[in-house]
């Protein structure tokens, strides 16, 4: 089979780098998206393989080993290198487990909230009129919300289970993408090339999936980025407070809790959840904000 | 500038109504208030008895409507569970609360400002990097780790600060400082962007050309259009700071209305909950109404365009 050179490709095209690698490039030398996705990818990891990594049962209890300090102090055992809970379970085991937690929480609830605020801020942004109004008041109103406070009551009145915590979190939490993608859309609206396809005679519908929303698209990942951390850190604040995910279950932020009754006797008890929260959401953000340098560079500050 | 006044303040109300419709909706939909004062073991029979007794077996938007009449003249209606009208509840929980939101601002102002002004001075600088790690990391930052951090620090290491209660101003320094330093990273990054901006506009040349230099440049000068849309901000984190007591108080076991709303939740007492969700919409539209007014007041463009 010969090979046949495209007499359309100019030698420039060849040579000149293509959106896709710059973008690449862009990314690659970019070092807070770069420690960010570490972060990120690696702890997903620790939840997918969870079962392996984790020495011990999370749940198993230990009448006999109550309170270990970690290994590298007085009393420690390298069995349990990060010691053990009140009732005598593994920390580190669930450290890993909590991973887990925290990520099924976070994903879903930036989904929920995702559904919500790119539907109402592209309908908004699009049909514009009395619609733009309404969904503009609605913002209006969800933001005034003590959302905390709300997702509290709502979440002990509902029965606190993991499904009705990434529902209610996701619900309170929709306004950034409302936001970014009506202005958005509206600056779509008026470019050419979604004029042409409404002259092809696109329906509406139409427009909106395939010339739309693939524009608005890497500002969504950029605002779901950011608020995988948020939801993370509303999940463990609604824990911490005893309204969230509830006992046995390892939740970073009901691990806090549990730890706080020894506080001053095992402050690693406290300090090891907190440092993988802080970690996470450290990630989650670094990762958005690379995200947001990259995709557009213009964009920064 | 009466008009714009006049069209702020009725979106505020429209919005504190729809919020209060909103909230009664949701928590008497989500609860059953009868079979919560009646308690876990009550049967079936009390529990009927207690729901016509209250008059809950009447249409939801009849008694939200009664309720807002309430609150109208006054009347924040009964808590069940402290068995005490809910406004007197409020009343004498919210004097801490309202000082803990304020020095928790005057820490985000103390922190936020003079930080974002060094990271602008010097832009890409050890300063600004400086910042920005800062910002990055109170970001993710949970409010209520760094407020337990706290407490091991000055708790065993350095007792130098009560760590738990509300009866000196002692007290309320760490837990302002944890409630505050939320707010640092958005303030700071707007004090930084804001004084980028003016420090490379032509007055600011001028000033400079005519001998004014560093701190002079800065106060006289620069920061006076730099914090106009810093000003509204810290009105807005200030009606955010109410919200955020919950956590707060919680951690540092201070009887604000943070924490009546905890205790409020766990003990299933709606007409509380209900009062206290109402009150901290109502703070943050009004601490909005306040930013759009006095954005509008010291900046003409906005009156007048």
């Amino acid at each position: 089979m010969s090979v046949e050179t495209d007499p359309q490709l100019l030698p420039e095209d060849l040579l000149a780098p293509s959106p896709r690698s710059q973008l690449l490039h862009r990314a690659l030398s970019h070092k807070g998206l770069l420690i960010g996705g570490f972060i990120v990818g690696t702890l997903i990891l620790v939840a997918l393989f969870a079962p392996l990594l984790a020495p011990h049962d999370p749940y198993a209890q230990s009448l006999a080993k109550r309170l270990l300090p970690p290994a590298w102090e007085a009393g420690g055992s390298w069995d349990h290198i990060l010691g053990t809970d009140q009732v005598g379970r593994d920390y580190l085991s669930r450290l890993i487990y909590g991973t887990q937690v925290s990520l099924i929480i976070g994903f879903g609830a930036a989904s929920v909230g995702l559904v919500i605020g790119v539907t109402l801020g592209v309908c908004a942004g699009y049909f514009g009129g009395w619609i733009d109004t309404v969904v503009s008041f609605v913002l209006t109103a969800q933001l005034a919300l003590p959302g905390l406070l709300l997702a509290m009551a709502l979440v002990f009145i509902i029965g606190p289970s993991v499904w009705v915590v990434i529902g209610i979190i996701g619900v309170l939490h929709w306004t950034y993408y409302l936001v970014v993608t009506r202005s958005a859309t509206q600056r779509l609206k008026s470019q050419d090339f979604v004029a042409a396809a409404n002259a092809m005679g696109a329906s509406r519908w139409q427009v909106l999936r395939s010339e739309i929303l693939p524009n608005v698209s890497s500002q969504i990942i950029v605002i779901f980025t950011f608020e995988l951390g948020i939801a993370i850190l509303a999940e463990s604040s609604l824990s911490f407070l005893g309204v969230g995910i509830q006992p046995p279950i390892p939740s970073w932020g009901l691990m806090i809790a549990e730890g706080k009754q020894a506080l001053f006797f095992r402050p690693s008890l406290v300090l090891f959840p907190g440092l993988m929260l802080f970690l996470l959401v450290i990630g989650a953000n670094l990762l958005g904000d690379g995200l947001r340098d990259v995709t557009s560079p213009q964009g920064r500050n | 500038m009466f008009r714009y006044i006049l069209q702020r303040g009725a979106l505020a109300l429209a919005v504190a109504l729809v919020v209060s419709f909103a909230t009664f909706m949701l928590l008497n939909f989500a609860s059953d208030p009868a079979s919560a004062i009646a308690g876990e073991d009550a049967t079936q029979e009390v529990v009927e008895r207690i729901r016509q007794a209250y008059g809950f077996d009447r249409p939801v938007l009849v008694r939200y409507f009664e309720w807002l009449g309430g609150v109208a003249q006054g009347n924040f209606g009964e808590s069940y569970y402290w068995n005490k009208a809910v406004g007197q509840l409020v009343l004498e929980r919210a004097p801490v609360t309202i000082t803990l939101a304020l020095s928790a601002l005057f820490v985000t102002i103390v922190i936020a400002i003079p930080l974002g002004a060094m990271a602008a001075l010097n832009p890409n600088s050890w300063a600004d990097r400086f910042a920005l790690t800062f910002a990055v990391s109170a970001q993710a930052m949970p409010n209520f780790w760094l407020g337990l951090l706290l407490i091991i620090l000055f708790g065993v290491m350095v007792p130098i600060l009560p760590i738990s209660g509300d009866s000196t101003w002692q007290h309320f320094v760490l837990p302002a400082f944890v409630l505050g330093s939320s707010s640092v990273p958005a303030v700071m990054r707007l004090t930084r962007t804001g004084l980028i901006e003016v420090m490379e506009s032509d007055y600011i040349r001028t000033a400079r050309s005519k001998g004014y230099r560093g701190l002079s440049l800065l106060t006289r000068h620069a920061m006076r259009n730099a914090l106009l849309p810093v000003v509204s901000v810290l009105a807005v984190q200030l009606g955010q700071k109410f919200g955020g007591s919950v956590i707060t108080e919680s951690v540092f076991a201070i009887n604000g209305l943070g924490r009546l709303a905890l205790q409020s939740i766990l003990g299933s007492d709606i007409p509380t909950v209900q009062m206290l969700i109402f009150i901290f919409a109502i703070t943050f539209v009004l601490m909005n109404l306040l930013a759009d007014l006095l954005n509008a007041a010291l900046d003409p463009r906005i009156r007048i365009g």
